[in-house]
């Protein structure tokens, strides 16, 4: 328990290994190195131990039986909310106080979740450390029906542990930040520090001598640290704080070599591309935030999604707008043009980043808000949805794209676009699990091949020009070669290697094959899809297989076997990634003892009331054997042209048929995608709209500005020479004229004849008295 | 005492025709003193005034003030009028060159004085009566009432040298002042 | 008696005495007219002392008094200007014009 309550230790030592590597890297004997690999390895163990705890907490967690009534399922259901303090999530606190309140009907969790925000922010945070323990006991007591130990019709609540503290505190919201621990969480921490450590242990040798050895280190903790944040986020401003912070990261690995000008090109397109999806991680965001009454926490959103407070169509514009983002960081067509370009970048980078964990970030974000795609785009009993359709193209064409490269991180780098699209799919058809676990084993075989390219070029003099500087490598680096073929049997999906599993199941999950029951929709197309990409899939990586290992060294140099800081991370990623299909063997395996089967499942699928019940496509044996069959005919077509040199009248169809040239010139424009992007769009805002505007600056708005500064100089010219001159002076001019004139006439009365003055005297004299008697006297 | 004053003032035609006849002879004598042109016959025509003014006083019971007019004004000051006539070589006979231009406007400004002046007295005092009840002796403490019977001149010289006695001597001054005054602007240096 | 006849006799000798004052060229025919005046003002004087005492009969004394001085002093003034101008005109006498 201390250990999920103090999992923020994880980030925050990440955190300081990055300063301390920053501030004194220099001056340590290993260059700051050894600063990053004990931080790293520290972290495994803490994460370790979390998994070890996470697996005792949840077989401890309460159960409820399938068929419970409603009010008792809802009491258990809140009650497995405990360890959610009110302070960290306002539906809980407002489902707490309405279960305290009075005894639960049916309607009893409808109405305080819509008045959660009112009554959440009023209930302060004393109430959360009473209720927890208390609470989450009773509540397994309360449910005494259930607790019987587990039979099928039965399931096991996920208990998620929230940790939060006020980060921002108005009278309209408050937004908080903290971690939340469920066995999603357990298993991306897990992943990120294993592959973090193995690739720390690579990067000794592999960027050993380099210019910026310090710096890398440092921004290799500080990308840990990053995806460790974003991974335990609780709210989802923190995801976005955690989302750009990966982002950053990238980018500064990616333009490592920055001096070389493709290498910071290729930094920017990474960023600035993402930065075009981050525009719909905010709105999306941002739309979750108001529908789920002005609130960031993660589990709100879920379980009003849930719930069904939210309308579906905010949650469905908020899919698509947080669809974008995927796009951009998961490397979804349209916006994957950055992933191939990302291979500037050191190959553990590659391999870390790209391959393994950054790049997941976009599917994790998926799989955290579940219930807002699954309810908003309508997963469930339908055949085809946005994410879908998203994701089965991106398998499909980047395996195509796969075909034609010659640099082997290019391949492996599409390799990647195109799983990521398998786990996008997954998601996309309702098979949670699958795509859960394919990025669980694709993490450990994809960062091998990575790795292993690595090695290869290691030996090559830094190239990674398969075709024209490596082959028959075979026998000279035997360990790379094997953990290499490992890795890509993996890849491919050959029984009993990982990636059998995790892609038989999304397969299964698309409940499209025939014979497949309990899926939760039937994706036809994609099926067929994805398919089609496994067969691709297979056929490239067995032709990099050709290239690299065997043939003829078409090279400079002597190429050797690496050192063992290079070759043990290979064999230990090449062996999770053979055997760690046994985490989720499929439940229909009942000659297997029954603690063996779906333990994946068991553990990281949350069960409850912020996770939508979605169902799992059972084993289907037909569907194993024709995906193994697809995967051996890829490798087998694969095979035959290379080694056995058949379809002879295919080789160099594209320098004779026009045709044939017109595709291949498709696959290596990469679909005129960049072309697009930048000649286009780019080209043409830097180009005809930038004239535009400057044209409208300078003629419209500089002239509307002039005009004004010359219609008042016009205006001060009129009333100067009008109203100044003429009316103002006038008047100025006229009295003095006017005294002078009248002057000049009464002037004339003082004539200095004494009698003229007598008689106006005795005039006037005579008038007042007259006007005196008149009107007064 | 008032009795003595009271008896004597039944007013009656021959006076009333007396003054008639005395008031239209000093309006056409003043016309006369401002419209001649002969400068004498002006100031012999401002005799005729003065000597009205005279018999006015006397309709009026005021002896004394009729008897110092005659001596004073037509004795003294009309004498000097005609030795300053002579002294200033005043032209004798007519002549035409003694009204100057504004004869129109001193006939407006006349009329005008004389309209607002008439109009005035006639509302204030439409029909009263003159009566003499206001010629009394001031009441004394010392007992000192004139017991001669001299009559009003007697009364007027009580108030002059009991009440007015210091207006008295200031005139005095001023005359004497406008003796000496006179004499040096006069003299011939 | 009403007293309005002597008042009005005063008042008409009054404007008699104002037209001469403003028309007459010579100095000792001024005079003359501010005498009529004078007089007009005395038969006010006398008139209204029946009404209210002898006050009125000792003012007309004054005032009778007041006018021979004035008349001496006047006159030699008038003879003053006689010798330095050699005439009386009062238009003349427009030293003072604006």
């Amino acid at each position: 328990m201390w250990f999920f309550t103090h999992v923020w230790i994880m980030p925050a030592l990440m955190a300081a290994s990055f300063v301390l590597i920053l501030l004194f890297g220099k001056r340590l004997p290993f260059k700051g190195a050894e600063v990053g690999i004990t931080a790293v390895a520290i972290c495994l163990v803490f994460a370790g131990a979390t998994a070890f705890n996470w697996f005792t907490w949840s077989a401890d967690s309460p159960k409820l039986a399938e068929n419970a009534p409603e009010a008792q399922a809802e009491a258990a259901e809140v009650g497995a909310l405990s360890e959610v303090p009110n302070q960290c999530s306002n539906v809980v606190s407002g489902l707490r106080s309405s279960e305290s309140e009075g005894e639960s009907s049916a309607s009893g969790a409808e109405a305080p979740a819509g008045e959660a925000p009112t009554s959440g922010t009023s209930t302060t945070e004393g109430a959360a450390p009473a209720i927890g323990p208390g609470v989450g006991e009773s509540a397994s007591a309360a449910v005494p029906a259930a607790a019987t130990s587990g039979g099928s019709g039965e399931e096991t609540l996920t208990r998620p542990i929230v940790r939060c503290a006020s980060w921002i505190d108005t009278n309209e919201a408050l937004v908080t930040w903290g971690t939340q621990i469920d066995g999603l969480a357990v298993m991306m921490l897990v992943i990120v520090t294993i592959i973090s450590l193995l690739v720390h242990i690579f990067s000794t040798d592999y960027v050993h001598g380099d210019r910026r050895y310090t710096h890398y280190f440092a921004f290799l903790s500080l990308f840990t640290g990053s995806m460790l944040f974003f991974v335990l986020s609780q709210s989802t401003l923190q995801m976005i704080v955690g989302w750009e912070l990966v982002g950053v990261c990238s980018f500064a690995l990616i333009g490592h070599w920055w001096e070389e000008k493709p290498n910071s090109d290729a930094a920017l397109k990474a960023f600035l591309t993402n930065r075009v999806g981050d525009v719909g991680l905010l709105v999306g965001m941002i739309i979750l935030f108001f529908a789920a009454g002005r609130s960031f926490s993660i589990l709100d959103i879920n379980i009003l999604a849930q719930e069904g407070e939210i309308r579906h169509g905010v949650l469905l514009v908020a899919s698509l707008c947080l669809i974008t983002a995927v796009m951009s960081k998961s490397g979804q067509f349209i916006l994957h043009t950055w992933l191939p370009d990302a291979m500037a970048g050191p190959t553990p980078v590659s391999a870390l980043i790209h391959a393994a964990t950054m790049v997941v970030a976009g599917i994790y974000m998926v799989a955290r808000l579940y219930p807002v795609f699954f309810d908003g785009l309508a997963i469930s009993g339908s055949s085809v949805n946005a994410l879908a359709v998203v994701g089965a193209v991106t398998a499909l064409f980047g395996a195509l794209l796969a075909f034609v490269q010659k640099d082997i991180k290019k391949v492996l780098a599409y390799s990647t676009v195109s799983q990521l699209g398998f786990m996008v799919t997954s998601l996309a058809v309702g098979a949670w699990t699958a795509a859960m676990f394919h990025l669980f084993t694709h993490a450990f075989f994809k960062a091998c091949l990575f790795l292993g390219a690595g090695s290869l070029s290691h030996a090559c003099h830094h190239s990674f020009n398969m075709v024209d500087d490596m082959g028959g490598l075979r026998k000279i680096m035997p360990r790379t070669f094997a953990t290499y073929l490992v890795g890509t049997l993996a890849l491919a999906g050959i029984f009993p290697l990982s990636g059998f599993w995790s892609k038989d199941e999304i397969l299964t999950g698309t409940g499209s094959f025939p014979g497949s029951d309990g899926a939760n929709g039937s994706y036809h197309v994609m099926m067929v899809m994805l398919l089609i990409a496994a067969f691709c899939t297979a056929a490239y990586m067995t032709r990099t297989i050709w290239y690299a290992f065997f043939g003829e060294f078409r090279g400079h140099g002597h190429p050797h076997e690496s050192g063992p800081r290079i070759t043990v991370p290979l064999i230990i990623l090449a062996t999770l990634g053979a055997v760690v299909g046994i985490a989720n063997l499929p439940a229909e395996f009942d000659f297997l003892p029954e603690g063996v089967l779906t333990r994946f499942e068991k553990f990281v699928e949350p069960v409850g009331l912020y996770f939508p019940a979605i169902t799992h496509a059972s084993f289907n044996p037909a569907l194993a054997v024709v995906s193994v069959v697809v995967a051996l005919s890829g490798m087998l077509v694969s095979y035959l042209y290379f080694w056995k040199g058949a379809f002879k009248p295919l080789q160099g169809l594209s320098e004779r048929n026009a045709l044939a040239r017109r595709g291949k010139a498709i696959l290596i424009n990469k679909y005129g995608f960049d072309w697009l992007y930048t000649t286009v769009i780019v080209g043409f805002v830097k180009g005809p709209l930038a004239r535009a505007t400057y044209w409208f600056n300078q003629t419209v708005l500089d002239g509307i500005v002039n005009g004004v500064g010359k219609g008042g100089v016009r205006a001060g010219q009129f009333v100067y020479d009008n109203i100044d001159q003429t009316v103002v002076d006038g008047a100025v001019n006229g009295a003095g004229a006017a005294a002078s004139g009248s002057g000049g006439v009464l002037r004339h009365l003082q004539t200095g004849r004494i009698q003229q003055y007598t008689a106006l005297f005795f005039a006037a004299a005579a008038i007042l008295a007259g006007v005196f008697i008149l009107f007064v006297g | 005492m008032s009795a003595i004053f009271a008896a004597a003032t039944t007013f009656d035609v021959p006076a009333n025709v007396a003054f008639g006849i005395l008031s239209v002879l000093m309006v056409v004598a003043a016309i006369r003193v401002v419209t001649t042109r002969n400068v004498v016959h002006a100031a012999l025509w401002l005799v005729v005034v003065l000597g009205g003014n005279a018999v006015v006083y006397l309709i009026l019971q005021a002896e004394f003030l009729a008897m110092t007019q005659l001596l004073v004004y037509i004795g003294a000051i009309v004498v000097l009028f005609l030795f300053g006539t002579m002294l200033t070589r005043a032209p004798l006979g007519e002549s035409d060159d003694l009204d100057n231009s504004q004869r129109f406007l001193g006939a407006v400004v006349g009329v005008l004085l004389l309209g607002v002046i008439g109009y005035a007295v006639a509302r204030t005092w439409g029909t009263d009566r003159l009566d003499f009840a206001a010629y009394e002796l001031p009441p004394r403490v010392d007992g000192l009432v004139a017991a001669s019977g001299n009559g009003r001149t007697q009364a007027l010289a009580n108030t002059i040298f009991s009440d007015y006695l210091i207006p008295f001597e200031v005139i005095s001054v001023l005359l004497t002042g406008a003796l000496v005054g006179a004499i040096v602007l006069a003299r011939r240096d | 008696m009403l007293l309005n006849q002597f008042l009005l006799l005063a008042a008409v000798l009054f404007s008699v005495g104002v037209y001469g004052v403003i028309v007459r060229k010579n100095g000792v025919l001024v005079l003359m007219s501010v005498e009529l005046i004078l007089n007009a003002v005395n038969i006010n004087l006398i008139a209204f002392s029946t009404f209210w005492g002898l006050s009125g009969q000792v003012f007309a004394l004054f005032v009778i008094a007041v006018a021979a001085a004035e008349v001496g002093v006047g006159l030699a003034i008038v003879l003053l200007i006689y010798r330095n101008r050699r005439s009386v005109d009062i238009d003349q006498l427009d030293e003072l014009k604006g």
